[in-house]
């Protein structure tokens, strides 16, 4: 056990993977970097630096850089899948699913129900989201409620580094097609991580923080800021029950209706557009569960309904801030 | 019009191309009854490029299918009670009654499946080169897609990963002349081969109503990409006898199209006269395949007529790998 950064635990579960699993591979643009070029090899380890350094220890075999064209490796993945590898995909940014969703909405998610149970697509499919890096309208969205929706895919969505390398893992090993999502800031948190490998369940959500006066239930980097708002209620004698769902798919919805019960104040706090959002869907779960136990109507915390600007200033207004979720808590308990 | 080849199993041929076709012309006939749910495509017409092909894969090679998927699946080795049940819905159907005519499949022949997204199973095929090349294994992806695949883009980013990988992919275009109701001939620029050699990749004209033809230029493919040459191209042009789907009433057809293609460029009728010609085979022989095939065709479509549909539990079943509760 070592403090490490989600960075590198990533890393650590792919290599590990690798180690374990010769069926297991890498691809995707730039996942190494330099290929075909006359200078460095493994030149940028993906976009992040996520994957630097994989290259050496599996060449260019198991560590594969593709041109930039989604639709193509993606469903180079898929088939390979289907043919029994462990493909492990990486899409540089979610917005890019744009050009390759007929391949996520259509084909991988579809396989094993379409075919009768006959196919199988065990793929994991790697991709960055997020605000908060200047990035614009088109490097930033949160887009993972719109996979959460697709029946026959899993989604994960870590909030630190031990979960990432505990999900990824997971994820790897599962044999059903996986959506994986990072948030940009979530490189370079810093956690407790074993060196050896392990496997956290999916559907199992982590109760971070319990209190009795009002549940928040938080989405991936969203759990971080909620946390913040959560030491800050502490200081004014407000104590929150903290969720975090780690999959969105299968979802742990019995650890959420126990908790909402607890409280009986919900805060859903989600970096997604909200029309859809997860946070429309907690909020509907709750409505059609348990109503009767809430005091008091829930509240969703998203960003507003537009495309993510780009001045910092603009950049800072849209994303959802811990004084935020302070206010959602405390409007839940009237204050 | 190139000698038999020696090596050509004429009888097997010429009982695969008839099954095809007297499958798809009973379905034909029972679709207009009424009791098919769904879109069925037909393949009549097509069958020597289905066969003339699969002849030379093995059950470990991969077929990449689109919506027009029947004849592929009989050709790859599909059971042919398996697919009628699943055009019906039926109970025992090769996808269990959830796929239908536009997905069907045989995954224990490498018939990955009929995929009615047009142009979407060019990069599976891809995928499976991919998984070949990976373990050293010598086994091939065959691609097929129509003359309406062949202008999406994933088709052409699957040739250029293909080719740039040096994958054992073959990427057949079945031009039957028409995307729906749109014509080849106005919808697609340059011509097919070009493009393909636009990526480096090798391309051929095919002639898709002499079997012999498509057998003799395919075989060479394989070849080629089980020694690890990489992907090659076919352009196989093929004749349709009915419309892109049953009920299409083809007032986009010229008049007295289909009738000069069902007598000009029938392969089935072609290859026999051949055959024959060339003393390859009995007529008595080749009626006796025909009585044979007529009897399969209409003995799993009447047994998928009166099979009972899935049971209602299997609605939630194979959505994960294991059962997910909705």
């Amino acid at each position: 056990m070592s403090i490490k950064t989600a960075r590198e635990a990533i890393r650590e579960a792919l290599a590990a993977e690798m180690r374990r699993d010769p069926r297991v591979f890498i691809m995707g643009e730039d996942i190494a970097g330099g290929m075909g070029a006359p200078g460095e090899q493994d030149a940028w380890g993906g976009v992040f630096g996520v994957t630097k350094g994989l290259l050496g220890e599996f060449g260019r075999q198991r560590v594969v850089d593709t041109p930039i064209s989604e639709t193509g490796f993606l469903g180079l993945g898929i088939g390979a899948a289907n043919a029994g590898l462990r493909p492990v995909v990486e899409i540089m940014f979610v917005d890019f699913f744009g050009v390759c969703f007929d391949q996520v909405l259509n084909n991988m998610s579809k396989f094993r129900y379409m075919y009768g149970g006959k196919a199988a697509t065990p793929i994991t499919v790697r991709t960055t989201y997020g605000a908060g890096y200047g990035a614009a309208a088109q490097h930033s969205q949160a887009l993972y409620p719109i996979f959460a929706h697709i029946p026959g895919i899993k989604v994960a969505l870590p909030s630190n580094a031990y979960d990432a390398k505990g999900l990824l893992t997971t994820a790897i090993r599962d044999e059903d097609p996986v959506l994986f999502f990072e948030h940009k800031s979530l490189y370079d948190l810093q956690g407790e991580v074993p060196d050896e490998s392990y496997t956290l369940p999916f559907g199992e959500a982590a109760v971070l923080r319990e209190g009795k006066d009002c549940c928040v239930v938080a989405f991936g980097h969203m759990v971080n800021i909620a946390a913040k708002a959560a030491d800050q209620l502490a200081e004014q004698g407000i104590h929150i029950t903290l969720i975090d769902p780690r999959t969105l798919v299968p979802l742990d919805t019995d650890t959420l209706l126990e908790a909402v019960e607890n409280c009986g104040r919900l805060v859903v706090v989600d970096e997604a557009s909200p029309v859809c959002s997860m946070a429309s869907e907690i909020a509907s779960l709750v409505a059609t569960n348990c109503p009767q136990v809430l005091k008091a109507p829930v509240v969703k915390v998203n960003p507003p309904p537009v495309p993510v600007p780009f001045s910092p200033a603009l950049e800072q207004a849209y994303l959802p801030q811990p004084e935020d979720v302070v206010k959602a808590v405390k409007k839940t308990l009237g204050r | 019009m190139s000698a038999l080849p020696d090596g050509l199993d004429v009888h097997g041929t010429y009982r695969m191309m008839r099954l095809l076709r007297e499958f798809e012309d009973q379905m034909h006939v029972a679709i207009a009854r009424g009791t098919v749910p769904g879109f069925t495509h037909l393949y009549a017409g097509e069958e020597a490029s289905a066969v003339g092909i699969c002849m030379h894969l093995r059950d470990t090679d991969v077929l990449c299918s689109t919506h027009r998927a029947h004849g592929h699946f009989l050709a790859k080795g599909g059971d042919i009670k398996a697919l009628a049940l699943e055009i019906f819905g039926k109970q025992g159907g090769c996808c269990g009654g959830k796929g239908g005519s536009m997905h069907v499949a045989d995954w224990s022949r490498g018939m990955w499946g009929a995929n009615a997204i047009i142009g979407a199973s060019v990069p599976h095929a891809v995928g499976a080169g991919f998984a070949f090349q990976y373990r050293g294994e010598d086994g091939v992806a065959v691609s097929f897609g129509g003359d309406g695949a062949s202008n999406q883009g994933a088709g052409f980013e699957s040739m250029n990963l293909a080719k740039i990988l040096n994958l054992p992919v073959l990427f057949v275009l079945e031009d039957n002349g028409y995307a729906e109701t749109t014509a080849a001939s106005w919808a697609c620029a340059g011509n097919p081969v070009a493009r393909a050699a636009g990526f480096g990749i090798p391309g051929v004209e095919v002639d898709g109503t002499d079997v012999v033809d498509v057998w003799t230029k395919f075989g060479a493919g394989v070849a080629h990409a089980r020694a690890g040459k990489g992907p090659m191209f076919f352009h196989v042009r093929v004749p349709i006898f009915h419309g892109h789907y049953e009920g299409d009433p083809e007032t986009y057809r010229a008049p007295g199209e289909v009738k000069a293609l069902r007598e000009n460029a029938d392969c089935l009728g072609k290859f026999r006269a051949r055959v024959l010609a060339a003393g390859r085979a009995e007529a008595g022989a080749l009626e006796a395949i025909d009585a044979e095939c007529a009897g399969a065709a209409a003995a799993a479509i009447a047994k998928a007529a009166d099979a009972p549909f899935p049971p209602l539990e299997s609605l939630k079943t194979h959505v994960l790998s294991r059962s997910q509760e909705v």
